[in-house]
């Protein structure tokens, strides 16, 4: 117990005065997850959507390999990136390895899916729904695609919202590809593994509830962003 | 330009089952084309087919302009109407803007179809919402504000009130005199009486009889269609 309330002090402390490593780790996360995201995104809701109104051969296939990835374990994503990315590995040549955007690539690599699937099921729904109006007006797939993903905002927020959790949170991969150098790579995840190793329960945990807090906080902004759209368009 | 369409040995079929055809004819819609028929008769499909967004098993539809100008040139109101979740204007606008249609432009139109279909001081409220008789009003407004030259009602005014009714049919009076042709499906025979310029009477799924309205009424050819419109059951 002791070490829980010591860590809600070293964290009411780190918070309270800003202190620099931390403002610096906190940033890094944010920057890291949210570029992550806006890719991922940009990636997923169109194709999550594309999925939902094209009928081809190996669709049924694509949706199970979809879903099948959205358990995709980190740490393997961040062995696979590692070796690519390495000195010997095909894209070496870029020495992105251990640096933000390497762990930006492998947190593409595991939320994607995710985003897609969840994309995917409620566009289906939204889909069925503007089937034949769409149909009828001679859309192109663009057009319909489109069409859906405005009308279905807000199921892909919550999709997306999905994303940034997993994003956010994710340590395995960001370790192996970004190194946890201090400031150069290391995030608040990485940094509590570390502190954890290390002994220091308090600035851990410290951490930790910051990390907690900057989930809560994106959920919360969105949230209340999105709302407000509501009561303006709706 | 009048449209025309041709229909060659078409049919339609699900499951190993025939819904529609064979059917060879020639369409020449003009005023309102009423397509009479008891469930089942494949009235919804003929109007699909000739729209085009029907598979066909067989035979061939061809309209005497391209496909793409044929699409562009029609519109299909749905029998129960399908609101895009947004409001009413943006509704009203979806398929100019798909055409790309410059924005003074399509403000302008908005404006003048909402008037037209009463809709003026609903055009903020979120589609979904509106009440049946409204959506189905909306829902007409979207199909005729391109101008087509060939609209396809499915059941209009299915489970609506008679004032509903009634405006609806004023629109479509209005479009019909604005040159626009009119093919529409209904079980309502005082509205076929009240609407039809032509009518086709449609009994599973092949064309039964077919002519003017005033002589299909007063003189139907087939024994079928004698007996539907006293208003015996036919199967």
């Amino acid at each position: 117990m002791t070490d829980i309330w010591a860590g809600l002090a070293s964290a009411f402390w780190l918070v309270v005065s800003l202190d620099a490593d931390l403002v610096d780790i906190t940033l890094r996360s944010l920057q890291v997850s949210l570029t992550a995201l806006l890719i991922a995104s940009l990636i997923a809701l169109p194709f999550g959507t594309w999925l939902a109104i094209r009928r081809f051969r190996f669709r049924r296939a694509t949706i199970a390999a979809l879903n099948a990835l959205m358990g995709l374990p980190p740490v393997v994503v961040g062995l696979i990136v590692y070796l690519l990315l390495s000195r010997s590995g095909p894209f070496g040549v870029l020495g992105l390895l251990f640096t933000p955007t390497a762990m930006i690539i492998a947190q593409v690599i595991i939320i994607t899916p995710l985003i897609a699937s969840i994309t995917h099921q409620a566009m289906r729904e939204l889909w069925a729904e503007y089937h034949d109006l769409l149909i009828s007006l001679n859309t192109s797939n663009w057009q319909r695609i489109r069409t859906l993903i405005f009308d279905g905002r807000r199921a892909l927020l919550t999709a997306s919202l999905a994303g940034f959790g997993r994003a956010i949170g994710e340590v395995g991969a960001i370790m192996i590809v970004g190194g946890n150098i201090d400031q150069a790579t290391r995030v608040l995840t990485t940094a509590i593994a570390l502190e954890t190793g290390k002994g220091d329960f308090a600035l851990a945990l410290g951490l930790g509830f910051v990390l907690i807090a900057l989930a809560l906080l994106v959920n919360f902004a969105i949230h209340v962003l999105s709302r407000t759209e509501r009561e303006g368009r709706w | 330009m009048q449209m025309k369409a041709n229909l060659k040995d078409v049919r339609v079929k699900r499951r190993g089952k025939t819904i529609l055809g064979p059917i060879t004819c020639d369409l020449d819609p003009a005023g309102i084309t009423i397509v009479l028929g008891p469930n089942g008769a494949g009235k919804t499909t003929f109007l699909k087919v000739l729209h085009g967004v029907e598979r066909l098993s067989g035979g061939d539809v061809s309209w005497n302009v391209s496909d793409e100008q044929a699409r562009r040139a029609q519109a299909y109101v749905f029998q129960s109407p399908i609101m895009l979740r947004r409001t009413v204007r943006q509704n009203l606008a979806y398929p100019l803007q798909l055409i790309a249609t410059p924005k003074p432009q399509i403000a302008t139109r908005v404006a003048s179809w909402a008037a037209k279909t009463g809709l003026t001081d609903a055009l903020d409220v979120s589609a979904p919402r509106l009440s049946g008789g409204e959506k189905q009003k909306l829902a007409l407004g979207r199909a005729l504000i391109r101008d087509p030259k060939v609209v396809f009602l499915d059941e209009p005014c299915a489970n609506l009130d008679g004032r509903s009714t009634r405006e609806i049919e004023a629109l479509l009076m209005k479009a019909t005199a604005d040159g626009t042709h009119i093919i529409m499906t209904t079980h309502n025979l005082g509205q076929a009486k009240r609407l039809a310029d032509n009518v086709i009477f449609l009994l599973d799924g092949q064309i039964h009889d077919r002519g003017p309205a005033p002589a299909f009424f007063a003189k139907p050819r087939s024994p079928q269609a004698q007996a539907f419109l006293e208003g015996d059951i036919v199967e």
